[in-house]
């Protein structure tokens, strides 16, 4: 399988959310359909104790020619992921840069201090603007919601892999997708995640200014 | 599912260092496996035991790590190849046997793989197992990135056969738990049949008793063993330079600081300026090498996690070789250059190199980071950690923190390692006063209880789950009994080893590899030991609350209260929704209640959240997960639960 060069080398990308998103299952997917097409991918992710309601961020590092190091220098983010919206900004003050494009899901999950009534949680529309501000595009989707329809909330991490295949700059494809869930996955689980994958590539297509890849060979 | 048993050596994998590792030792025809579960090093035997009946191994997760090092000692002794894996501090559990077992010497390959927790992103320490290699005089290797975690361990098996010793593999959480691109090998066709041969002369390593004793023959013996590996080093594959021939500066490094170096110096484009001396093999230093490198240039970087221990190896070489290799400086943990607490990362390593060499790096163009100040969103609210929504620890620590203010003799509670350690937070209502090692508490709570005849009037309490309970915390409740201290145990039992993933422990009636094994039961063993017991549900808030301040009050020796409720994310639970939740708004009175918002104030479960505009409580239906506690702690009633159909 030849694989093409990247527009940058290493892709530095990072998916970020809370704890029981499926941040860790996504990121997974992402890159073995990644190694599938040849290229090396690094995925660096904090879990374990963090995985309780807390921040859990995975950096993936693709490049055509080595092994990178499990954690992206600070401001050198290409694509940001963001499970959860203010999750977005948190990763965009650390990693951010001019030229960064940032995925973002649009609900909230609230932190234990925001319920409690100690620390106050932003609107979206204002992490909206400052995702704008900190970003060369920004695309916000609803993805929870459209996982709720689907069945499970949890299928928000697949909706939201299937709107950044529009958004990557190599090649994966919805071929490429069921083939590593068929590894990943119990077979029965594959109808539903294809299901997710089309629908988060379609939500990208009606987005304002976007025009939809072929999602489908 | 699994494809760490895939044939084809073509095919290159997504690999989690920890498959990589497991991988590396089905290579090498491993036969035996055990451990005791701990992050970051978990996955490395849960993936053996899934595919153990394909590939014909006895997978254990042991009661604790210096059983699990007995149990593969056996199988090395008995000529098959052994793998131990463990956490950090785990060598710190197994130790005792690890001196033991350097002096007897093993037989079949052994190989013991420490994960050690740079930061501790997931430890209660950031303990070094490193000098466990040194102390004991047992030869280190640390893989530098995914690739070289299969290679090497493998590699490590083929070691222990020669020099006849056991041969520490130190990964760490970026090796470990990242994941990167590996390709396989060939699997070992190897045939072994067990059988411990202990007829020979009393001295025979191969065919006499695996003793520690005569130490002083076994001693020098295993020293030449370390002297051989020695040797062996100098011609690694796995130590490698990367770089120019006269470097200004010489990087020496291992593991994941390798990676972070080789990042560092790309991005500040020096590649021209820095030689990066890559070790695999870190103990024993092989010297004739380090000499080749340390000839290179006067000025040398140790980039390493945690303590300084390859920079004061390197640096002992380096003076006995003064006189043929000149005077260096050196830069590292020890001058400042570089940290010596929490772990490195790239940014870490450019900022060394920035001293060192007097660059001046801007990540970032002044511009972007104004525009980071302007943001309006530079306080985005911290993500405590808290227990996940329907966990039974939130429910326990409400009845115990509950019961203590109700007592309010200053009463406390001495923590313990598992998810209940955050009882410490504000999500487990700050209960927990003490937190070490595995066990401590009860440990702790045990000397407390006997400080009365000093004037100590505080009723003394601990808390350990199930898999604690039988690793460390047995002990430590037989001293409590014994020596009549006056405390309380509470064991919070939700049925596995949840923090790490749901491994099976002694109290479980299926095993690692899902045989049925008989289990044993935490109540009856207390008993035993002679403490008074009673079990509850903890989701019964009132009743559980009850049973502490009773058992609290009583002052006749040790008390175990055992709180059963299986984990939220367990599979029984997983998915299942015992009640459908709701807020009535007819009757939450908000902001007028006298509660104070007890609810999502103090209460704080993530599926139990305020909304700002009605300002009443709310139930996220995402995150809740239908335990149904939240209703009894709502003075009106306004949290009403339902049963579900299912």
């Amino acid at each position: 399988m030849g694989k093409m060069q990247l527009i940058k080398d290493p892709y530095n990308l990072i998916i970020t959310g809370v704890g029981g998103q499926g941040n860790v299952l996504g990121s997974r997917v992402l890159s073995d359909m990644l190694v599938t097409k040849g290229y090396y991918a690094t995925i660096g992710e904090t879990f374990g104790a963090s995985q309780r309601g807390g921040s859990v961020m995975s950096h993936i590092r693709v490049s055509a020619k080595c092994t990178w190091s499990p954690q992206i220098p600070k401001r050198k983010a290409d694509l940001i992921i963001a499970l959860e919206p203010v999750e977005a900004l948190r990763v965009l003050m650390i990693y951010g840069n001019h030229k960064v494009k940032v995925l973002a899901n649009t609900r909230p999950i609230y932190p234990v201090g925001v319920i409690a009534g100690e620390l106050d949680y932003p609107s979206l529309s204002e992490i909206k603007a400052s995702v704008k501000e900190l970003s060369s595009t920004s695309l916000f989707i609803d993805a929870t919601d459209e996982a709720i329809k689907l069945g499970n909330s949890i299928l928000a991490n697949i909706i939201m892999i299937g709107a950044a295949s529009q958004m990557l700059e190599f090649p994966i494809d919805r071929e490429n997708f069921k083939d590593t869930i068929l590894k990943t996955l119990p077979a029965s689980k594959l109808d539903v995640n294809l299901k997710a994958f089309d629908l988060g590539a379609s939500i990208m297509g009606q987005l304002p200014g976007r025009r939809q890849r072929k999602i489908s060979e | 599912m699994s494809d760490l048993i895939d044939q084809n050596e073509e095919v290159q994998h997504l690999l989690m260092g920890n498959d990589a590792i497991a991988r590396g030792a089905l290579e090498a025809g491993v036969s035996v496996a055990s451990g005791y579960p701990g992050t970051p090093s978990s996955e490395i035997i849960e993936s053996l035991s899934r595919i153990a009946r394909e590939r014909n191994l006895y997978i254990e997760w042991s009661t604790n790590e210096k059983v699990a090092l007995e149990v593969a000692a056996a199988a090395s002794f008995a000529n098959l190849r052994s793998l131990c894996a463990m956490k950090q501090n785990g060598v710190n559990v197994a130790s005792d046997f690890l001196l033991h077992l350097g002096l007897s010497g093993t037989r079949g390959g052994m190989v013991l793989v420490t994960c050690d927790d740079p930061g501790a992103l997931s430890s209660s320490n950031e303990g070094e197992s490193r000098h466990f290699a040194r102390m004991f005089e047992i030869p280190l290797l640390e893989p530098g990135d995914f690739q070289e975690a299969k290679e090497m361990t493998k590699w490590a098996f083929q070691l222990s056969e020669e020099i006849k010793n056991v041969v520490i593999v130190r990964s760490v959480t970026r090796v470990s738990h990242a994941s990167g691109t590996v390709k396989f090998g060939k699997f070992s066709e190897a045939e072994r049949h067990a059988e411990f041969k202990y007829d020979g002369l009393a001295l025979d390593a191969d065919i006499g008793p695996a003793e520690s004793t005569p130490v002083g023959y076994k001693h020098r013996q295993q020293q030449e063993k370390i002297k051989k590996a020695r040797e062996i080093f100098e011609e690694s594959a796995f130590n490698t330079y990367l770089g120019p021939e006269k470097p200004e500066l010489l990087i020496i490094t291992s593991s994941a600081g390798n990676l972070y170096s080789l990042e560092a110096i790309r991005v500040l484009g020096i590649a021209d300026r820095i030689g990066v001396l890559k070790l695999g093999t870190t103990w024993p230093l092989p010297p004739k090498l380090l000499k080749r490198y340390l000839f290179m240039t006067d000025k040398i970087m140790i980039v390493e996690e945690v303590l300084p221990f390859l920079e004061e190896n390197v640096k002992i070489l380096a003076a006995e070789q003064a006189k043929e290799i000149g005077v260096k400086t050196f830069y590292g943990k020890n001058d400042g250059t570089i940290p010596m607490a929490g772990e490195l990362s790239p940014d870490l390593v450019i900022s060394a190199l920035d001293k060192v060499m007097g660059i001046d790096y801007i990540a970032m163009s002044p511009a972007y980071e104004r525009k980071l100040e302007l943001s309006t969103l530079t306080a985005i609210p911290d993500r405590e950690r808290t227990f996940c929504s329907g966990c039974p620890h939130r429910a326990s620590f409400w009845s115990i923190h509950n019961a203590l203010q109700m007592d309010n003799r200053k009463g406390f509670v001495c923590g313990d390692i598992g998810c209940y350690a955050m009882a410490r937070l504000p999500c487990g209502f700050s209960t927990t006063k003490t937190l070490h090692a595995m066990g401590s508490g009860a440990g702790l709570a045990s000397g407390f209880g006997k400080l009365v005849q000093f004037g100590m009037d505080q009723p003394v309490l601990a808390v350990c789950g199930d898999s604690t309970f039988f690793h460390a915390v047995i002990p430590a409740l037989i001293n409590a009994v014994h020596h009549n201290s006056n405390i309380t145990l509470v064991v919070l039992d939700n049925s596995g080893t949840a923090m790490t993933g749901f491994q099976s422990h002694p109290g479980l009636t299926v095993n690692a590899m899902g045989d049925k094994v008989p289990s044993i039961d935490i109540a009856r063993i207390c008993e035993a030991i002679g403490a008074k017991v009673e079990i509850k549900d903890p989701f019964d808030l009132e009743e559980t609350r009850k049973t502490v301040n009773r058992l609290m009050g009583n002052d006749e020796g040790v008390k175990v209260l055992i709180l059963q409720q299986a984990c939220a994310l367990s599979p029984e639970r997983k998915h299942k929704t015992k009640y459908s939740m709701r807020i009535d708004e007819t009757l939450c009175l908000g902001e007028k209640c006298g509660c104070n918002r007890l609810c999502t104030r103090i209460f704080r479960c993530p599926g139990l959240v305020w909304d700002k505009e009605k300002k009443k409580a709310k139930i996220d239906e995402v995150i809740c997960v239908g335990c149904g506690v939240c209703s009894s702690i709502c003075p009106v009633e306004a949290i009403k639960k339902e049963e579900t159909a299912t």
